[in-house]
């Protein structure tokens, strides 16, 4: 072991022709929150499924706590927690029960379990209510309840895949306070999601599109060195007019429609604002804001996507 | 009604069953395996039904009724035993079906003019095979019985008298052709009710499964024009149907068609009518796919299985039963079909039974499309 | 029958219980042709139920609703000529062809086969996908069947759009697409209403109506929303996020706290004032941090804000 929890190398899975993962590499650190953002199909589930030993890799490596997934699965299983995407919970028991199901499957000793299980009660802030039909449980709190289940055994790397979709901004926040209360005693948390304001939550990202990594760093290297050009957000009138001059206009790599603005791509910055006012001026289109701002990881996730020809 | 919102559906159908590999194996291949597993396969004469022999007397007499069992085709003898232990533990073990006894004094008793008895002793489990083998042995013995009686009268010098009734054993012979030509009419209104009612059955359940059913509700097109589209296609499939199997029928496994054909396709379009109604609403009320199959399995193949005449007689059945079977829409098409090929019957002579049909037709359909509604 | 006056949609009053729970409750406002209207919130917001009932495939318990002039209580069936409605799981049938899928729905609503054709060459184009057509759809890939299921809603030229949540999970590049289609729309005088849990989506619409357990938190332009906010929001970038959060946790003027990947972000009531006090106290218990700055505040601040009462973390 060297440290890292996680060490994937030239990973690849393939399904009959189609490849689902495509050479990835990576590396997670104790204690770390590993996000992997990519929207639906670009092979985050499969990956996860990969490191939590419930896939054959096609080829390549990954260690997970030190364990190789491919020939010791087992080990590795034992050493991780997962929180699938749809989770596991049984909604027609309590949580009480739902958490000793989980304790009994996951091995836990007979002294610990009572301890283990108020622990993971309060952690997911579940005191009180054991008793409480699952299925009758807001979703936030099922969230939370699937995640003290999946960690019982207090392994030292935990895998979500996709927690909070659908979930309340209220409820997420509590639940990512958690992932960062775990992290903080040293556990690995490796998070995928397609929401990319929620990568913000990450310490570290990667970018899957299509299996492939496009993008690996902290959500601000991320934006500051993975986009290309930076972002002006342009408010004009008339709007439709204003995007195509835009379009056309030089020094501008891209531009497009955002609610009632124009969100422009440029090389620079501080030289297109007053190049581009007067362009649009002279054009007949009055600029009443143009001002740049700060790209958000969608912006880098088509800077660093867009020329990929469209497969289907 | 717009006719182009319904061809949308029925076309939109029609694709989807021809893409889809397991209803076009189900359209295609199954009514084949039908007819031929119930053509070939279901057999209600008996042959070769294998018996012992005990002959406890071992004199040449005995020995000639005993030959005569063996020399038919209707039994053959697997074993002789000489002890009556021996004999149960044979039928016992199911290794015989029946044994027969010849006791010790049975010349004796011809010689003497008296009344010689042959026991047989059957295994039952299987009340068929148990009357048949019985029925075969009263025939045999009977034979036998006639003969000795004729042999005695010989030597007394008596002229040969005519037996005063003699008795046709054909009937039993027969009994092979006449299952196949009963039977096989009958499998089209099995395959009829899995095309039409079981195919059909899962069509509405499947859009509410994929999820399709709620864009499809929030446009113009009427719970009518969906329901005509969608069994459209069934309709012809199912009459397409119809015509091979009988093609089958009638060419393959040569059952006689003495009927016309415009009496086999008006009554087949009826009763086609008849389980696509019932095919509809069972997807309408059954949610789910696997809810909608096993309803309209339970609903329609079974009972025209058990239930309508087809292989089972429903004259045999207990009152409480028979009486049920007239519920069963399936009676009365089987009923039809044995008619139109083996009695030549013409529409007019099944007024009852198209009168039921119809009765049928209607109030499913009524049923049907009252219970579809463009709502969540 | 929608003159130029008149919503293209007009709630009022709207509600809709299931047992247990109110879906949707008492909810009322317009959306007027050629805007894009956002139905924001988390899941069991009531977005669903709304969006099925001015659909009209789902019938509601009180109030009304006007979509395209018609009452959807009263005259389902006429709404419905009127209207493009995809649900979330929309009607793609994936063992046909997008070709096939097209003319379903258009023959669905009458449209001639010249017409089909017209709109369909240019909407395919506009997504993208002329070289698809003879494609099955479970073949496309999750980009593109999204955007063949708004091909299909919108080659009959609807009055007024409604989409549940339409471009979740799908990739970034064909959500831009998805988004550029329905901005093209709007100069024909459409309507979209589309919903979304995403509360940063909703900077894309032009008016949003925040929900919240089926009643209607805001409703405003996504500019407005955010200056509603009390306070303003402080971002300090840090590479100990938790070392920061844990010091400046309960202090003076901060109403929300959270901490994300490399950094923390506050709610502050005044950021002049608390600022230079934050970074005073920081630099003072030797917390590494890089910066503190002031940033703009999003929608999800506010939601946060308005909802938990902007009670301290």
């Amino acid at each position: 072991m060297n440290g890292s929890s996680v060490s994937v190398r030239d990973l690849v899975k393939k399904f009959g022709d189609f490849t689902a993962v495509d050479h990835i590499n990576l590396e997670t650190s104790r204690g770390e929150v590993f996000g992997f953002l990519g929207p639906n199909g670009a092979g985050k589930s499969t990956t996860i499924r990969i490191l939590c030993g419930l896939l054959r890799p096609t080829s390549g490596t990954a260690l997970v706590a030190g364990f190789d997934v491919a020939r010791e699965p087992e080990a590795v299983r034992q050493r991780i927690g997962y929180m699938s995407q749809k989770f596991s919970l049984y909604n027609d028991l309590r949580v009480i029960e739902n958490l000793r199901f989980f304790a009994g499957l996951y091995n836990v000793p007979r002294e610990l379990l009572e301890k283990r299980i108020q622990w993971a009660l309060e952690m997911a802030d579940l005191t009180g209510h054991e008793r409480q039909m699952t299925g009758t449980l807001p979703g936030g709190w099922k969230q939370r309840l699937a995640l003290g289940c999946a960690v019982l055994h207090q392994p030292p790397i935990v895998f979500l895949d996709e927690p909070t979709s659908g979930v309340d901004p209220i409820s997420r926040r509590q639940f990512w306070e958690l992932i960062h209360h775990m992290a903080g005693e040293g556990v690995t948390v490796f998070v995928t999601t397609h929401y990319m304001e929620e990568a913000e939550y990450c310490n570290r990202l990667a970018l899957i599109e299509r299996g492939r990594i496009v993008a690996l760093g902290t959500p601000g290297e991320l934006k500051q060195r993975s986009m290309k050009g930076e972002l002006l957000l342009v408010e004009c009138a008339p709007l439709g007019q204003g995007v195509e001059l835009a379009q056309k206009a030089p020094g501008v790599l891209d531009a497009a429609v955002f609610g009632n603005a124009l969100h422009l791509v440029v090389e620079k910055a501080a030289t297109a604002i007053p190049v581009l006012r007067e362009y649009l001026s002279q054009r007949g289109v009055t600029v009443s804001r143009i001002e740049a701002i700060a790209p958000t990881l969608e912006d880098v996730f088509v800077s660093l996507t867009a020329g990929h020809k469209e497969l289907a | 009604m717009s006719w182009r919102r319904l061809m949308a559906v029925a076309r939109k159908e029609l694709i989807q069953i021809w893409r889809d590999s397991r209803s076009l194996g189900i359209v295609l291949v199954m009514p084949l395996a039908m007819m031929l597993l119930f053509g070939y396969g279901v057999n209600l004469d008996m042959k070769h039904i294998p018996i012992c022999v005990f002959d406890r007397e071992g004199s040449q007499k005995s020995q000639d009724l005993l030959k005569r069992f063996q020399s038919s085709d209707y039994f053959e003898v697997v074993r002789a035993v000489d002890n009556y232990p021996a004999l149960v533990k044979a039928i016992d073990s199911g290794q015989v079906r029946m044994g027969v006894v010849v006791p010790h004094d049975f010349s004796e008793r011809l010689r003497t003019g008296e009344t010689a008895t042959v026991q047989a002793i059957v295994d039952a489990t299987d009340d068929n095979t148990a009357n048949l083998a019985i029925g075969y042995t009263q025939a045999v013995v009977s034979d036998f019985s006639q003969q000795v009686q004729l042999d005695w009268l010989r030597q007394q010098g008596r002229p040969e008298p005519k037996p005063p009734i003699s008795v046709n054993a054909r009937t039993w012979f027969n009994e092979d052709l006449e299952s196949k030509a009963f039977i096989v009419p009958g499998v089209l209104a099995l395959v009829m009710s899995v095309i039409g009612a079981f195919l059909t059955s899962l069509t509405i359940a499947r859009e509410w499964e994929r999820g399709s059913m709620e864009q499809l509700i929030s446009t113009p097109v009427t719970p009518l024009e969906i329901m005509l589209g969608k069994l459209a296609p069934y309709f012809v499939i199912g009459l397409l149907n119809t015509a091979v199997c009988a093609v089958i029928a009638i060419w393959w496994f040569e059952v006689p068609f003495r009927g016309s054909v415009a009496a086999l396709f008006v009554s087949s379009a009826l009763f086609m009518v008849v389980v696509m109604a019932l095919g509809f609403f069972i997807s309408v009320i059954g949610r789910s796919q696997l809810a909608a199959s096993q309803i309209a399995l339970t609903a329609t193949f079974l009972p025209a299985f058990l239930l309508s005449g087809f292989l089972f007689s429903i004259e045999q059945m207990p009152a409480v039963i028979r009486a049920l079977t007239h519920l069963i829409p399936a009676r009365y098409f089987v009923t039809i079909l044995k008619d139109v090929f083996l009695k030549g019957s013409s529409l007019s002579m099944l007024e009852g039974e198209l009168l039921a049909l119809t009765l049928f037709a209607v109030a499913l359909t009524l049923l049907a499309t009252r219970s579809f509604k463009k709502k969540l | 029958m929608t003159s130029g006056i008149q919503a293209a949609i007009s709630l009022q009053g709207l509600t809709k219980s299931f047992p247990g729970v109110r879906a949707v409750d008492d909810l009322s406002f317009d959306v007027t042709a050629g805007e894009i209207f956002g139905l924001v919130g988390p899941d069991g917001a009531g977005k669903t139920t709304t969006l099925r009932m001015l659909a009209g495939v789902l019938a509601p318990d009180a109030g009304t609703a006007v979509v395209a002039g018609y009452d959807v209580a009263r005259d389902p069936e006429s709404v419905k000529r009127h209207i493009s409605y995809m649900p979330q799981r929309f009607g793609l049938y994936e063992d046909l062809t997008v070709d096939e899928n097209i003319r379903f729905y258009a023959d669905l609503f009458g449209l001639s086969a010249v017409q089909r054709e017209q709109h369909a060459v240019r909407l395919l184009a506009a997504a993208g996908m002329g070289e698809f057509r003879k494609r099955l759809a479970g073949k496309l890939s999750g980009g593109m069947k999204q955007k063949l299921g708004l091909v299909c809603a919108l080659v009959h030229r609807p009055e007024v759009i409604l989409l549940d949540e339409p471009t979740t999970g799908v990739d970034p590049v064909s959500r831009r697409d998805f988004w550029r289609i329905l901005y093209s729309l709007l100069a024909e005088g459409v309507a979209i209403l589309t919903s979304t849990a995403y509360l940063d989506e909703a900077e894309r619409c032009h008016r949003v109506a925040l929900l919240h357990q089926g009643r209607l938190l805001f409703c405003d332009t996504p500019q407005e929303l955010k200056g509603r906010l009390r306070g303003a929001v402080l971002a300090v970038r840090s590479a100990e996020p938790r070392a920061v959060r844990d010091r400046l946790q309960g202090a003076p003027g901060i109403s929300s706290l959270v901490m994300t990947g490399d950094g923390v972000h506050l709610v502050v009531d005044d950021a002049v004032r608390r600022a230079p006090e934050l970074r005073a106290q920081l630099a003072g218990s030797g917390t590494a941090f890089e910066s503190i700055a002031q940033v703009a505040p999003s929608i999800e601040d506010l939601f946060v804000n308005t909802v938990s009462g902007g009670r301290a973390q």
